[in-house]
């Protein structure tokens, strides 16, 4: 189908775009238009007006800023995947990103559309909850600052006010050495996984586990966090059977039925999954953070 | 709302001067405002890859962008891959390695191909692989085309 009539607006500063937003009723933004454009074109969002975010200025850039990479929101997938300071500082950002739809399709998606769009099931969105990333939000009083834990709010719907536009993302960087692995399952390769597992490992100097962090995408409303495994992983040694052992508590995380996997297959698969992403992570223990 | 745009696409090296809707899909313009309608439309939802274009040197899919979009833009569709009579050397492997059967995806195949060859001559086949899935193709069972593009690459690389 062709996308419904509307009244298009392209600014040039996010100002400008914020004020759009705040004169015009039902209004939507256009980021890189890989998930907006289909449901245009499909007909399942009838804006009046778009405003294309695509001649912002200072919206697209990454850099490493007290501990963190700062990401702009219009900053290309292609961008991220090719980025030498994304690859080697936050190594679960860039196995996440090879996942995310194809080569043409992340030639123009954004990170800020992505997580916006906040698909259950998308990589980005996942890898950003698993990271405790902070996104900020422009709006007519200003900025703010929202914690990924609380970004989602309900089935594909950010904390985000109808006149704020997301402007950037905060992406915690885990210190060199630290254990990551991004996996999924989909019954093809580029489509939306059914289940997604992250882990993050950081060990001690005993080769303990200091910190950990397990994240469930595509169960249901939006990314969940593993808090039974990455508890009862703290303070152990990293091993297989500890891991299966743990990673059993994932089948009773709430899961959706779909035309594409019950609920229970779903929550058997993150039991898996959990399990072969710390698995991974673990056998990389010792070698995020440098160059490959 | 169905107000008009005059914009400016510049396509293979050449200005179209259109008027177009806001809502209108770069590939219906390329298409049907412009002529070039070797650029195909399969699913119009960014999941077939059949009106894969080049634009400012990177493949996208030209029916996830509206038209004013491409404005200042370069856009390189399958009329500006041969060289006059002489066929681009993806075209020739194609045919050479029945890369193709009804042809419908072939011009999409050929831009998403002409894009990553050019930017990455050596790519490994596991890569080149990767790249390719993201395009439909209902006759051929992909074999072929991957043969034909690796035939390319070898040949575009001078053996």
């Amino acid at each position: 189908m062709k996308p419904p009539p509307f009244h298009y607006h392209d600014p040039r500063t996010v100002a400008d775009a914020v004020s759009l937003l705040a004169r015009l009723d039902n209004a939507k933004l256009l980021a890189g238009g890989q998930s907006l454009m289909p449901m245009l074109n499909m007909r399942f969002v009838l804006p009046d007006h778009v405003i294309d975010l695509n001649r912002v200025d200072g919206l697209s850039y990454i850099r490493e800023r007290e501990g963190a990479l700062e990401i702009g929101a219009m900053t290309r997938q292609r961008e991220l995947e090719f980025s030498d300071v994304v690859r080697t500082r936050c190594p679960l950002m860039h196995e996440a990103i090879l996942q995310v739809g194809h080569r043409q399709t992340r030639n123009r998606g954004t990170i800020g559309g992505s997580l916006c769009h906040l698909d259950p099931a998308a990589e980005l969105v996942s890898g950003a909850a698993a990271l405790d990333a902070t996104v900020t939000v422009a709006g007519p009083n200003g900025t703010r600052e929202i914690a990924f834990a609380d970004f989602p709010v309900a089935y594909m719907t950010p904390a985000i006010e109808p006149q704020e536009i997301l402007t950037a993302v905060r992406l915690p960087i885990w210190p060199q050495g630290h254990g990551y692995a991004f996996i999924e399952f989909s019954r093809r390769h580029g489509d939306f996984a059914i289940v997604s597992a992250a882990a993050l490992l950081e060990p001690d100097a005993g080769g303990k586990i200091a910190r950990a962090s397990v994240t469930l995408g595509g169960m249901g409303q939006g990314p969940v966090r593993g808090r039974e495994v990455e508890q009862g992983l703290l303070g152990q040694a990293p091993g297989d059977d500890l891991f299966r052992e743990l990673c059993e508590s994932c089948r009773a995380i709430e899961a959706v039925d779909d035309i594409h996997a019950s609920a229970g297959y779903r929550q058997h698969l993150a039991a898996v999954l959990a399990r072969r992403a710390l698995t991974k992570a673990a056998s990389r223990l010792g070698a995020a953070g440098r160059p490959h | 709302m169905s107000e008009k745009l005059d914009i400016t696409l510049n396509i293979n090296g050449r200005d179209y001067p259109i008027r177009v809707e806001a809502r209108k899909t770069l590939v219906d313009a390329i298409r049907d405002e412009c002529g070039q309608t070797g650029t195909h439309i399969g699913c119009e939802h960014g999941v077939c890859g059949a009106c894969t274009i080049i634009l400012d040197d990177e493949a996208v899919r030209s029916c996830l962008m509206f038209a004013v979009q491409a404005v200042g833009k370069r856009i390189r569709t399958i009329e500006g891959l041969a060289d006059g009579d002489n066929l681009h050397p993806l075209q020739r492997a194609f045919m050479e390695h029945h890369g193709l059967q009804c042809g419908f995806c072939t011009p999409g195949f050929l831009m998403l191909a002409t894009n990553v060859l050019e930017k990455r001559p050596d790519i490994d086949d596991e890569e080149l692989i990767d790249v390719l899935a993201s395009n439909l193709c209902r006759c051929t069972g992909y074999q072929n085309i991957i043969k034909a593009v690796r035939a390319a690459a070898q040949e575009m690389r001078g053996k």
